[in-house]
């Protein structure tokens, strides 16, 4: 684990949503990778008797974060943003499992939240992949093709048969469908 | 899937994206709501007969007032606890200021009215059915509201269901200030407030169920 300071989280993390946001390649697969990071070194030090939920909930969290990537206000800082996130994802987890008595240091500070990072992954207990798998065709395919494959929209489109927004929606609803898997819905 | 390969998946295909999608998803709510609350009372209730009449009258725009503040502001703060780590301050402010304004005048109008007149003040002649037609009016752009929140990302669950249930309910008054034939500020102070607090208790109560995502 190694220190950063709070505002080159900030600042940090602004610029490559920013980024991303424009459709600079790239930008978005870092911008969630080193929040990734930084929810690991913050879920860690609040789950020390939970250290196994640890990479559960990061990627939970992450999955939430692009789910929701629409709701962060370009004209606000983005750490209290990810912050109100992590922690939502958090208490949620804990009260889901009857947990409450889990949570390490319950009043913590956005400014302070992301100055950590921990770019150790360790294996996460749900497969994502399998919650993937059980998704309906119809949701799964153009998760496969676009995201998995790498196949642009069009291309998807004319293998399925359905049109191009209809695959973006497809997409869309099947990443919040496998959000509502991994918080344990179905 | 480890965390690498599921960010790998999360980028790949994102070109540009819009943010802040949050404010047009609840204008819209907010815009089916209004629409829904107006027609409903208009063509169910009718116009107040009195209507071109009161409306020359200062207390009728401080009638209207109340409930219009609290569009404003409810929108606002529904906004703000739509979006994960917004900070609310000073919102319930600027919520309670209209409110105060209307108690204010009801006070002052008790106390200048003869004993005889004070109740009849605060009950008019409609008491009994003012606050059920606020709720009732209000339900359309509850379940608007509800439905548009329940795709973005409130992370306060009852906070955010009950400001979703108030400015319901602002809606739901203001559309009733077109049949509604009362003035006095106490009525106004007691029934409408009631009114608005019926839909903001029911999007209290259903907010954490809802909501959670």
């Amino acid at each position: 684990m190694e220190a950063a300071k709070p505002d080159g989280a900030e600042t940090r993390l602004r610029s490559l949503f920013m980024a991303a946001t424009h459709g600079e390649a790239g930008a978005y697969r870092q911008f969630l990778t080193e929040l990734g990071d930084r929810l690991r070194a913050y879920f860690r030090r609040r789950l020390v008797r939970l250290p196994d939920a640890v990479e559960d909930l990061v990627q939970e969290t992450l999955l939430a974060v692009h789910n929701q990537r629409h709701s962060y206000d370009p004209t606000a800082p983005i750490t209290p943003w990810a912050h109100a996130i992590a922690r939502y994802k958090l208490v949620d987890h804990l009260r889901r499992h009857g947990r409450g008595d889990a949570l390490n240091d319950p009043l913590d500070e956005a400014c302070e939240v992301f100055a950590a990072v921990d770019t150790e992954a360790a294996e996460a207990r749900r497969d994502v992949g399998k919650l993937l798998a059980v998704l309906p065709d119809r949701q799964r395919l153009p998760i496969i093709h676009v995201k998995v494959e790498g196949r642009s929209v069009a291309d998807t489109a004319q293998i399925t048969g359905m049109s191009e927004s209809a695959v973006k929606v497809a997409i869309h609803r099947g990443l919040k469908a496998l959000a509502a898997r991994l918080r344990g819905e179905r | 899937m480890r965390t690498d390969a599921f960010i790998a998946l999360l980028a790949t295909g994102e070109h540009a994206f819009p943010p802040n999608e949050t404010r047009r998803r609840l204008a819209v709510a907010l815009g089916v709501g209004l629409l829904a609350a107006l027609a409903a009372s208009v063509s169910l209730l009718g116009l107040s007969a009195s209507l071109a009449r009161d409306a020359q009258l200062p207390l009728f725009w401080a009638k209207v007032s109340l409930p219009l503040l609290l569009v404003m502001t409810g929108f606002l703060a529904t906004l703000r606890l739509s979006r994960p780590g917004a900070r609310l301050a000073p919102l319930p402010l600027a919520m309670a200021a209209p409110v105060a304004f209307i108690w204010g005048l009801a006070g002052q109008q008790i106390l200048t009215a003869e004993a005889g007149q004070r109740l009849l003040l605060v009950l008019g002649n409609t008491w009994l059915v003012c606050p059920w037609i606020i709720a009732l009016l209000s339900l359309p752009a509850l379940c608007a509201l509800l439905w548009a929140m329940k795709g973005l990302a409130p992370t306060r669950l009852r906070l955010a269901g009950g400001a979703a249930g108030l400015l319901a309910g602002a809606i739901g008054a203001l559309a009733y200030t077109l049949h509604c034939p009362e003035l006095a500020a106490p009525f106004i102070g007691t029934w409408y407030v009631l009114g608005m607090l019926i839909p903001a208790t029911v999007g209290a109560l259903l907010g954490p169920r809802l909501l959670a995502w």
